[in-house]
């Protein structure tokens, strides 16, 4: 789960990292009313779950009013791409800020790494700009300490490494204390990504986070009460609302051949192969391990309130799954539901045989049952139809 | 010869008395798993149609000789299991359990490390040795015994793999699913190791998908390491960056672990990548069969 650059500061707030103070607001009338209260100039912020907001248009500085609800207008409703291609984002929020005064720009984070199976912390005197970039045209701005995990992390060694990134030498201190912090951040929030970039030295020698970006594990969202409710208002597309009450794992795509899939590694490997075809997924389902009949029923409903869908594709191998409960589901669903657009089945592994007798004892209008998953994907795409 | 589990294994199952644990674990047991005892605190003395029941797992070790150990508890109560069972005096721990929070995993893994006990998983199907033992919930009927060893991030494909395998008259020496999060007790490197070691193995097929770059560190391996043939497969090409598709440690952040990137470093190795389960299946016979 991804927190937006207001909740990350609210975070860092509570856990004593010095970060400007604002206002939230989804209205240009609020915005205003904001700015007003903070004072000029001003930072009106886009609140989206991407980097590159400043680049897209979407940070800007008010001098007064007049600029004030100019920016917001022009932010508010905004649709912002991540560099590689993320989203778009529409912008419903914006976050109001006092202007800041800015002596020097740096970077810092602490990551999951993976592969190391620790905590790394990274700092540069190079921030304010895509560190990735950084990383790659000038490898030794950006320095790397790895972090144990299983004992705190303190001033003391964060202390080197701000000195061999090579930041302002009076405030290194300041600087490692909050290195320090955001790794008992990462500790205590269950946060698998903290980066601040910029992190700034003001005119008045402060050390101050001016972004805030941070993802928290969705598996410890039950030991944080208040991030699990941020988490739950997050959504905002409908069928992965819908998907989330119902239990089911869902990713809304924007093609037009609807799958369901049991497992997440088959789930995404159907995907390429109707890819592959010349097709174009709307979405991921993964109906899980040992589905039964009204889980397959819930997972039609969700993807066929998406409306550009125009076929479905139900690639199931049945491990734990039962492909007769499995076909049952499809039968009751075609009951309850009005289904209009056409169902390419393939079932495979347990109870298979009965499924399939299932399926071709109902008889249902628009059903087509395919041997193989690569039969199965062009059959789809065949009936799907381009995607328009 | 097989990896990881066989006709040694003395299976102790931590959350044998609920559900789903009996559920597999007896199912374990049906297969020819040596299944010596269950493990549900404040349940000592119980049995589970006759397997017995113990407080914890040290006791199981002590009085059965349990030496590795299945981990089937919810989520939040898991890590602490998994931590019980490498102080147990157990060999191996195999954690099926999915949703573990990553930063308890991060220090559960360390411990493990240090204990120099193998942990499989967590958000795994386990392991099969076809003809020898199962621990978890892969469904054996759809593997026999033979000379590919798999190891693989996803179960369900790894069934599809391995039923065409069957259907094309080639069988495996293990399945091993390591599962899908974030951080893994042992990842394609440490199961690649055991295969090349393997007497039986003669060809590995890897299973990998999205996220991290276990799947970019395996091909460094391979290429120094592995004298074996190795065939891959890679799921996620069309999945969008910043979106977690089923597995937790299935995301693109930014341009790294994307499928293609896994997919160019593997065949830069020399490792053969088959764009389909079926394609990859059929890619593994014929380079076994030459």
């Amino acid at each position: 789960m991804d927190l937006l650059e207001y909740q990350g500061k609210q975070l860092f707030a509570a856990h004593g990292i010095a970060a400007p103070s604002g206002e939230v607001a989804s209205s240009v009338e609020d915005a205003v009313a904001a700015a007003e209260r903070i004072g000029y100039p001003c930072a009106i912020k886009a609140q989206v779950l991407i980097g590159g907001r400043g680049k897209a248009g979407g940070i800007k500085i008010a001098a007064d009013r007049a600029e004030a609800e100019q920016h917001a207008g022009a932010i508010l409703g905004m649709d912002i791409r991540g560099p590689h291609g993320e989203g778009p984002f529409r912008v419903e929020q914006v976050w109001v800020e006092g202007g800041s005064d800015i002596a020097a720009e740096y970077y810092a984070s602490v990551i999951l790494d993976r592969g190391e199976k620790k905590l790394l912390a990274l700092v540069s005197a190079k921030g304010g700009m895509d560190i990735e970039a950084v990383a790659e045209e000038d490898p030794d701005a950006l320095v790397k300490e790895h972090i144990d995990p299983t004992r705190p992390f303190t001033a003391a060694e964060a202390r080197p490494i701000v000195e061999a990134a090579g930041l302002a030498e009076d405030v290194r201190d300041e600087a490692a204390e909050v290195l320090a912090k955001l790794a008992e951040v990462a500790a205590s929030e269950d946060a698998t990504l903290i980066e601040v970039n910029p992190l700034i030295v003001t005119a008045e020698r402060q050390v101050v986070a001016l972004d805030a970006k941070v993802t928290i594990d969705g598996n410890a969202l039950y030991r944080h009460e208040g991030l699990a409710e941020l988490d739950a208002e997050s959504i905002d597309d409908p069928q992965e609302a819908m998907a989330r009450e119902k239990g089911l794992t869902y990713v809304k795509l924007d093609g037009n051949v609807g799958i369901l899939a049991n497992g997440a590694g088959l789930c995404m490997s159907t995907l390429d192969v109707v890819a592959q075809a010349g097709g174009d997924p709307a979405n991921f389902l993964d109906a899980g391990g040992g589905s039964k009949a009204e889980a397959i029923v819930d997972a039609l409903t969700v993807i066929t309130s998406d409306e550009k869908v125009t076929a479905i594709l139900f690639n199931i191998f049945g491990g734990i799954t039962r492909c007769d409960e499995i076909a049952k589901g499809i039968v009751e669903a075609s009951a309850q539901l009005d289904l209009e657009v056409p169902l390419v089945v393939r079932l495979d592994g347990t109870n298979s045989e009965q499924g399939l007798e299932i399926l071709a004892a109902a008889s249902l209008p628009d059903l087509h049952q395919e041997k193989t998953m690569l039969g199965a994907a062009r059959k789809v795409v065949e009936l799907a139809g381009a995607d328009g | 010869m097989s990896i990881v589990i066989d006709k040694e294994t003395k299976l102790v199952v931590s959350g044998l008395t609920g559900r789903e644990g009996s559920f597999h674990g007896l199912r374990n047991k049906a297969y020819g798993t040596h299944l010596a005892a269950g493990v549900t605190p404040g349940k000592g003395g119980q049995d589970v149609e006759g397997v017995p029941v113990f407080d914890s797992i040290r006791e199981a070790v002590e009085r059965e000789g349990a030496n590795t150990s299945m981990i089937f508890v919810p989520a939040r109560f898991a890590a602490p299991a998994i931590d019980e069972a490498i102080e147990s005096g157990v060999e191996t721990v195999i954690a099926i359990t999915e949703g573990i929070p990553v930063l308890d995993m991060l220090k559960t893994y360390w411990k493990a490390k240090e204990a120099g006990v193998r942990l499989i998983g967590p958000n795994c199907p386990g392991v099969l040795s076809p003809g020898k033992a199962n621990v978890g919930i892969i469904p054996a009927q759809f593997f026999d015994p033979g000379k590919i060893g798999v190891v693989s991030k996803s179960g369900t494909l790894t069934y599809q793999i391995g039923n065409e395998l069957k259907q094309a008259g080639e069988g495996n020496s293990s399945i091993v699913g390591i599962g899908g999060d974030p951080i893994v007790g042992s990842d394609f490197i440490d199961i690649l190791e055991l295969y090349e070691a393997d007497p039986e193995t003669e060809l590995i097929v890897m299973v990998g998908e999205i996220g991290g770059d276990a799947e970019e560190r395996a091909a460094e391996f391979i290429a120094g390491e592995v004298t074996k043939p190795v065939v891959a497969y890679i799921a996620g090409f069309t999945a969008p960056p910043g979106k977690q598709m089923g597995h937790a440690g299935a995301i693109i952040s930014g341009s790294s672990g994307t499928a293609q990137a896994k997919k160019e470093a593997l065949e830069a190795r020399g490792v053969r990548v088959g764009e389909s389960p079926t394609e990859t299946a059929r890619i593994a016979v014929e380079v076994l069969r030459g």
